[in-house]
């Protein structure tokens, strides 16, 4: 084993690490913020996927078409918040779990009906249509770093606006105690709808942006989602730093298994995640 | 539930003037009266990933009903449909809601192979003639084969056999081959493993991917780390869009893929430059140069507005296997062992090119060889002619 | 968690069980065409009851949320599917007791290793558990892989060369599942009102009051989930029994979150709430689907409708209807640790230490 191949896995599992963080980026805010377990966050990723594919068919430009689903997206979800998640704040959590049970549902429904059961395929926009020469025989597509850089881009806008600016700071003290922050006179209704919106439009964002490395297909919503999880709960929830780093030991840990001990390929993601929690049972980050 | 739905209203109008033509012969062994119903149970995906399948299975069975005058051995049919949802632990309750809560006289379905083996369980008790029009499973026409089972589909070793031959002839001696870690794709790989042995090839290395993950980076530079000959692969739909196009974009197009046809079927559009040249063998191609393939696609494409592919001609034979037996019976379901005897000595004229059932109830069939060519599927030729599973295990064969 | 639950409340419980007692014979008439699916439906459903039940335990008891329990349920019917011989059928004394100690075993172990964490690194924890047991049965062919394996006979109920029960009569295994489910609650009511299950209870309420009073709450969390796999196990045993087929589906975290789903749209913490869940859900699932292709549509607004408008579940509104005066019933069931401030009422009703307290409309047993 050479040790260029060593390193192509690494890069391999960082970028796969960084695409993970971009899926689970919307539900840091929702659940590591708002405290809300967002099921339907899949769901939201399944809704990029079609828009992005659907409106890149009518427009003819991917760029537009994912421009213009993440104000849809934002707009479903800051909908869905004022009209069903806001009634739940003051119960259970496990009634918010239920909630967006539903919605997942609803969501699989409406993409049948409006989309259809068929499998698709975004092209790749002609500007990445090109790919760096790794070894002989492999090349790395330029999409994929492309995106690892958004991914990158991402993280640390997201912990910037959280941890330096006036809007994190609100988030923050709403989210550890709201009644407060209304009794301050700062609208929590609003900024918890925001939030959520912007938790749906990252989503959406990353759904939107995969499509042309993925296949825009039923059920897509569901396989990620328990993934988004994993990548939030191993670092420690509400923590972007926690996040980002629980994506990429998720990322390596996921490429390192499928290639070392590939028998036990299947175990690894999971198996990582228990060993993190029974290690520290609050995440690596809390 | 409606299932004229889908067809166009013109078409169901006119499958009712050939039907009002038909019923003109009287039935001799059917007494007046007995009208009933002949119940035909679809047990398919409607919901998540393989809805599509399911979907096109449905259509080509009523395209093919319809075509035939909207009878099945001279009496009206009516379909009940249970979405399996592709969940193999419901696979039993599911069967039974059609076997037993609907009394249906025929089951067809399913896309999932554990649920056919959960279907497979059921029928074996209740002996109700299933037909599976998809779920290659080797099972259930193998060790668990039945009387009153039927496949007009394919095994998941029939499919992938007669690759090895064609990789040997193509001067490919070391192959990798990669698959999701299921039955499905163990199957497929090992049937490869076996034609391509036995032709004097060599599987490097076989890799398996959990399923359902389709992050195949690792693996993609594993195989260019190994540089073998060729790559044979067995994925289908989602997962085949996104193993092609990877594997494209991780320029690996220099060594030749190979594998089941399901590899593009149905995703080739989507696939686009990606697809060019990858190689596949299966029972169906949507470009066969017959007047068979040729009406059914024109047929299917007004019925229903887009491309038949090869689930639509499964779900199309799975009717015509039911038109012939139940026209040989005329009509009277309880006459089974002649039902089933009839349905075993079918010849059917299927877009796919004739074919007939082995005594494990599996078809015998050509496996096409084909090449994406300019975004366009072109057949090369037969792979294998009249290909029967072995039906290893199974005492009927 | 009402464990002493109003006369009226008992009474149209009965009436609901005697009516399923009775389905065998009234459905006959009823539902002529598909009475023989419907038994089995029932059955099924019955099932999947006692697996709601026994979550019901850890999530609505025992404040212990497990998105793995459907491994425990699963790895009771692969221990029929691997002990039972291919052409003749297992003696029910053996392999009973075997899957049930297997899966006592199991969560054992997982439940010792689980319980360190809490909220919801639990839910991952128990997830993570749940889909390694699902990929253990999926990736191993002696287990038949991702197809499943089939139990060709069922066992057999014997007792000195006497059949007792056969199990291949439909109306025998109904009466079956549904013994084994009343059997089931009554064994969780009287574990929840002994002074073990008060302490449960306690701690699903305020596990650090429970700890200042002496108790070590790791110990009772460790049986809850230990009883809570067990019984899953034995709802495993009865499903694979029921088709003779077992596939990882059965283990997989759909199944757990289906189950989940069905203890919180039932009423967590009741006990029979997730036994009406099971019940509303599979078959309001089952008529969704026999009228329209988009059965998803109203089943998610049904989730939702329900989640909206009873905060409880279903068995609080039960309860509501049947206990009078109603405005006592409504107390806010929130046990949410954020939020409760401005709500002096509740949290004035809450100040006596009582453990049960806090949590629905508790009217705490004698002791």
């Amino acid at each position: 084993m050479d040790i260029w191949f060593f390193l192509i896995q690494v890069l391999n599992g960082v970028q796969y690490g960084l695409l993970l963080f971009l899926v689970a980026s919307g539900l840091t805010l929702i659940f590591g913020i708002m405290g809300i377990i967002n099921l339907a966050h899949g769901a939201f990723y399944m809704l990029g996927a079609y828009l992005a594919w659907w409106l890149a068919g009518l427009t003819g430009s991917l760029a537009a078409a994912v421009l213009l689903s993440l104000p849809l997206a934002a707009g479903i979800g800051y909908v869905i918040e004022a009209l069903l998640v806001r009634v739940l704040y003051k119960r259970d959590h496990l009634d918010q779990v239920l909630l967006t049970y539903g919605l997942i549902l609803i969501f699989n429904e409406a993409q049948r009906i409006f989309w259809g059961n068929d499998v698709h395929g975004v092209t790749m926009p002609a500007a990445f249509n090109w790919s760096i020469k790794l070894t002989e025989a492999q090349s790395y597509p330029s999409y994929r770093l492309f995106l690892s850089a958004v991914c990158a881009a991402l993280a640390v806008a997201m912990y910037v606006v959280i941890a330096r600016t006036r809007f994190g700071m609100w988030v923050r003290a709403g989210a550890s105690n709201r009644d407060m922050v209304a009794a301050l006179g700062i609208n929590v209704k609003l900024l918890f709808g925001v939030v959520f919106a912007v938790g749906a439009a990252l989503a959406g964002l990353a759904g939107a942006l995969s499509t042309p490395i993925t296949s825009v297909a039923p059920g897509m919503g569901d396989t990620v989602l328990i993934l988004c999880f994993v990548v939030v709960v191993i670092g420690g929830v509400g923590s972007v730093k926690g996040a980002f780093l629980g994506a990429m030991l998720i990322g390596l840990a996921d490429t390192f298994g499928k290639v070392f001990v590939p028998d036990y390929a299947s175990f690894t993601v999971y198996g990582v995640m228990a060993a993190v929690l029974l290690w520290k049972p609050r995440g690596l980050f809390a | 539930m409606d299932f004229a739905k889908g067809l166009p209203r013109r078409s169901i109008l006119q499958a009712g003037l050939v039907a009002a033509g038909a019923s003109a012969f009287v039935p001799t062994r059917f007494a007046i009266g007995n009208t009933a119903k002949v119940k035909v149970g679809f047990l398919l995906p409607y919901t998540g990933t393989y809805a599509g399948l399911g979907e096109a299975i449905t259509n080509g069975f009523k395209l093919a009903i319809e075509e035939r005058g909207g009878k099945l051995g001279g009496r009206d049919i009516q379909f009940v449909a249970v979405d399996d949802e592709s969940n193999p632990a419901k696979g039993p309750e599911n069967t039974s809601k059609l076997v037993s809560g609907e009394n249906v006289d025929f089951v067809v379905g399913p896309v999932h192979s554990g649920v056919a083996l959960g279907m497979v369980k059921v029928v074996r008790e209740t002996g109700t003639i299933a037909v599976i029009a998809n779920a290659g499973a080797g099972a259930a026409t193998g060790p668990l084969c039945a009387p009153n089972i039927f496949r007009t589909s394919f095994t998941n070793w029939q499919t992938a056999y007669p690759m090895g031959k064609v990789a040997v002839e193509r001067g490919l001696k070391n192959v990798v081959t990669i698959s999701w870690k299921y039955a499905a794709g163990e199957e497929a790989l090992s049937g490869f493993e076996a034609g391509f042995t036995k032709a004097g090839g060599k599987v490097v290395k076989q890799i398996l991917v959990p399923f359902p993950s389709d992050e195949f980076q690792a693996n993609l530079t594993e195989i260019a780390a190994l540089k073998p000959d060729g790559v044979f692969t067995f994925f289908a739909g989602a997962g085949a869009l996104k193993f092609v196009k990877d594997y494209a974009a991780a320029g690996l197009k220099s060594i030749p893929l190979m594998g089941p046809g399901f590899l593009t079927d149905g995703v080739l559009k989507a696939q686009g430059e990606a697809a060019e040249g990858v190689l596949t063998t299966l029972h169906y191609a949507d470009a066969l140069d017959t007047p068979e393939n040729k009406s059914f696609r024109a047929a299917y494409a007004k019925a229903f507005g887009k491309e038949a592919d090869v689930y639509a001609v499964q779900g199309y034979d799975s009717a015509q296997l039911l038109v012939q037996g139940m026209a040989a019976v005329k009509g009277d379901t309880s006459a089974k062992p002649a039902l089933i005897e009839a349905m075993e000595k079918s010849v059917i004229k299927s877009p796919r090119g004739t074919f007939t059932l082995s005594k494990a109830h599996n078809p015998v069939q050509d496996i096409y060889l084909r090449q994406v060519k300019g975004g366009q599927e072109i057949v090369l030729g037969v792979a294998e002619k009249g290909l029967a599973d072995p039906a290893t295990g199974c005492k009927m064969a | 968690m009402t464990f002493t639950m109003s006369r009226r409340l008992a009474i149209l419980l009965l009436v609901l069980l005697a009516a399923l007692a009775l389905f065998p014979l009234w459905g006959k008439l009823a539902f002529a065409a598909k009475f023989p699916f419907l038994m089995q439906k029932l059955t099924g459903i019955m099932i999947l009851a006692i697996l709601a039940m026994s979550l019901d335990l850890l999530v609505g008891v025992a404040g212990l949320v497990s998105l793995g329990h459907a491994a425990f349920f699963g790895l009771g019917g692969y221990v029929l599917a691997m002990m039972s011989p291919q052409y003749e059928a297992a003696n029910l004394w053996l392999v009973l007791p075997c899957a049930l100690g297997v899966t006592a075993l199991a969560s054992l172990v997982v439940g010792f290793l689980s319980i360190r964490t809490s909220g919801i690194y639990f839910i991952m924890v128990t997830l993570a558990f749940g889909q390694m047991g699902y990929y253990f049965f999926n990736d191993s062919k002696a287990a038949g892989g991702s197809d499943g394996a089939f139990i060709y006979v069922k066992p057999a109920v014997e007792a000195f060369g006497v059949t007792l029960l056969d199990l291949d009569q439909k109306l025998t295994f109904f009466y079956v599942a549904l013994g084994t489910l009343v059997a089931v609650y009554a064994l969780l009511r009287l574990l929840l009102a002994s002074p073990f299950g008060r302490v449960v209870r306690a701690i699903g309420v305020n596990e650090y009051r429970v700890q200042g009073l002496g108790f070590n709450p790791m110990a009772y969390k460790l049986v809850a989930f230990t009883i809570a796999g067990t019984i899953a196990g034995l709802g495993g045993f009865l499903a694979a029994t029921q088709y003779g087929f077992v596939n990882p589906a059965m283990l997989g975290w759909h199944q757990s979150g289906h189950v989940l789903v069905m203890v919180i749209l039932g009423g967590m913490g009741t006990l029979f709430g997730p036994v009406l869940g099971a019940f509303i859900l599979e078959l309001a699932h089952f008529a969704f689907e026999s009228v329209t292709d988009h059965w998803l549509l109203p089943m998610g607004v049904m989730v939702i409708a329900i989640v909206l408008l009873l905060p409880k579940g279903v068995a609080g509104l039960l309860i509501q209807w049947t206990t009078l005066p109603p405005p006592q019933a409504g107390e806010g069931g929130e046990r949410s640790e954020t939020g409760e401030g401005p709500h002096p009422p509740t949290a004035a009703r809450r100040v006596p230490p009582s453990p049960a307290s806090g949590r629905g409309e508790v009217k705490e047993a004698p002791p």
